[in-house]
């Protein structure tokens, strides 16, 4: 059932290519057209990818962050040490380590996880996410600690306590003060995400490097470029028109 | 596991274990590191220095240089250097009518790649450190009748670092993991060098995991390092408390 989703995802996303490149493909230059279809496609997993890891990543990073700054030393340092060594290690060693390295171990080998394990795709996705999850718990640990001690006291004296604290006082404006550095962290992101073509993902940048190993055209890495600086592009304006939103209360007339 | 297989003979230095192998990886991966700081930093200073200048041509050139390594992956940065060098060689001799093949020096196209990404980053760095000194300082400069290359060694330099260094340490954490990237052109890097052990041992998880620790360490050297740099490039500001 699982392989039946696939197939017809897979040529859902090759079908959409296909169209899409009907239309755009007469107007682009003979170079990026002759392998619309790959770029597109390529385009739609780094999207697909991007979107899915920064999800999972911004459900992992919340609660780390809270144990980040939580005054109980279990939860403190365990999340302590989860942000400093996905920070502090190179996002392909990681990559490498997790999809080549987990392999060698028979156990895994033969557990039901293989099929995931082995998939480099998910382990993209896996790893990806951690990745990020980490960054993110970070940056929102730096929007928990701007948030007025006043806002925490007056809160309290309304008679609110822990979660209920958390979720009307603290996080909403620690996301409003971490939202630029989202954004920023997005961005890192979806150039991160093009690593994954080092594990046989077929992201954008891995269709583009299997392109250019068959014409060796440099022309190919400009069209690469310019689509992944498009999708930044597109990004940091999204992100600032929810930013003039999150400040609204603040704004000018 | 057998003796010929524990993890202290695949470790150890000689013949037998990859242990020397992967620190003159590491060592690879530091000079990279170091010379890309060292060619970036001067990049980033011209790129700022166009950024304040009064020429919009220059202002025009730096921040389109900037936006543009924001917008693109660092891997694709790599192998557009890379092959974009290969073949600028190609044709080179090519119309110099040389039949032998000069293949580009890896170490030269990472670097190049590296500082052309830390450059770009660092002079956003710089031109927030040289807007960050109040502009009183360099009116009492002025008023001192200093000229403005005075102005700039004795006032706005000395105090740009202080501004300055933890943007760039961050940075040069960036660039200390960026350098795995190069690995992908095949020089033999830490990453590349653990590669290679991996594979002919079949123990890739091993060889991935002292990699990992290895850059974790330079991490936490090159932290502790910001951190000293950060307290004397502050020594001579107050604090309450």
């Amino acid at each position: 059932m699982m392989l039946g989703f696939d197939i017809s995802y897979f040529e859902a996303k090759y079908r959409a290519s296909e169209a899409v490149c009907q239309i755009i493909g007469p107007a682009t230059p003979q170079g990026f057209a002759d392998y619309c279809p790959r770029f597109v496609q390529g385009t739609f997993t780094t999207v697909e990818i991007l979107v899915l890891c920064c999800l999972i990543g911004l459900v992992v990073a919340v609660p780390m962050a809270l144990a980040r700054v939580s005054s109980n030393k279990w939860l403190s340092v365990p999340a302590y040490v989860y942000i400093y060594v996905f920070r502090g290690t190179p996002l392909l060693v990681q990559l490498f380590l997790f999809y080549y390295g987990l392999g060698q171990f028979e156990v895994l080998r033969e557990s039901f996880l293989w099929p995931v394990l082995r998939d480099g795709w998910w382990m993209g996705v896996i790893v990806l996410s951690i990745n990020t999850s980490a960054y993110v718990a970070e940056i929102l640990r730096g929007g928990i600690k701007g948030v007025p001690e006043g806002q925490v006291e007056a809160g309290r004296a309304a008679g609110m306590s822990g979660m209920l604290l958390y979720r009307r006082i603290i996080l909403p404006q620690a996301f409003r003060i971490a939202w630029p550095a989202y954004g920023n962290e997005v961005i890192l992101m979806l150039k991160a995400s093009a690593l994954t073509s080092a594990i046989t993902v077929m992201d954008l940048m891995g269709q583009t490097r299997t392109i250019f190993s068959r014409s060796y055209d440099l022309e190919i890495f400009v069209y690469a470029a310019v689509l992944y600086f498009v999708m930044a592009f597109m990004l940091t304006y999204l992100f600032r028109l929810v930013e003039r939103r999150l400040k609204r209360h603040i704004a000018y007339p | 596991m057998s003796a010929e297989n524990s993890v202290f003979t695949l470790l150890s230095l000689g013949d037998k274990g990859w242990g020397d192998e992967l620190l003159l990886g590491a060592v690879l991966t530091l000079e990279l590191a170091l010379v890309s700081l060292a060619v970036g930093l001067v990049l980033g200073l011209a790129t700022a220095g166009a950024k304040i200048s009064h020429s919009r041509v220059l202002r025009f050139l730096a921040s389109g240089y900037t936006n543009l390594i924001r917008g693109i992956p660092e891997f694709l940065i790599i192998l557009l250097v890379f092959f974009g060098a290969d073949q600028l060689m190609v044709s080179i001799t090519g119309a110099l009518n040389y039949d032998g093949v000069i293949e580009v020096n890896k170490f030269v196209a990472g670097v190049l790649a590296l500082s052309l990404i830390f450059g770009a980053f660092a002079s956003e760095v710089f031109r927030g450190a040289y807007q960050a000194v109040p502009n009183g300082q360099i009116e009492a400069g002025l008023a001192c009748g200093m000229r403005p290359s005075q102005i700039f060694w004795r006032i706005r330099m000395p105090q740009m670092w202080r501004y300055a260094i933890p943007g760039l340490g961050n940075l040069w954490m960036v660039l200390l993991k960026d350098t795995s990237l190069v690995s992908v052109i095949a020089l033999d890097e830490l990453l590349r060098q653990s590669n290679i052990a991996g594979e002919t041992t079949r123990e890739p998880f091993l060889f991935y995991m002292v990699a990992a620790l290895i850059y974790l360490l330079l991490t936490i050297v090159s932290d502790f390092g910001r951190h000293r740099m950060e307290l004397r490039a502050n020594r001579g500001v107050r604090r309450a408390g």
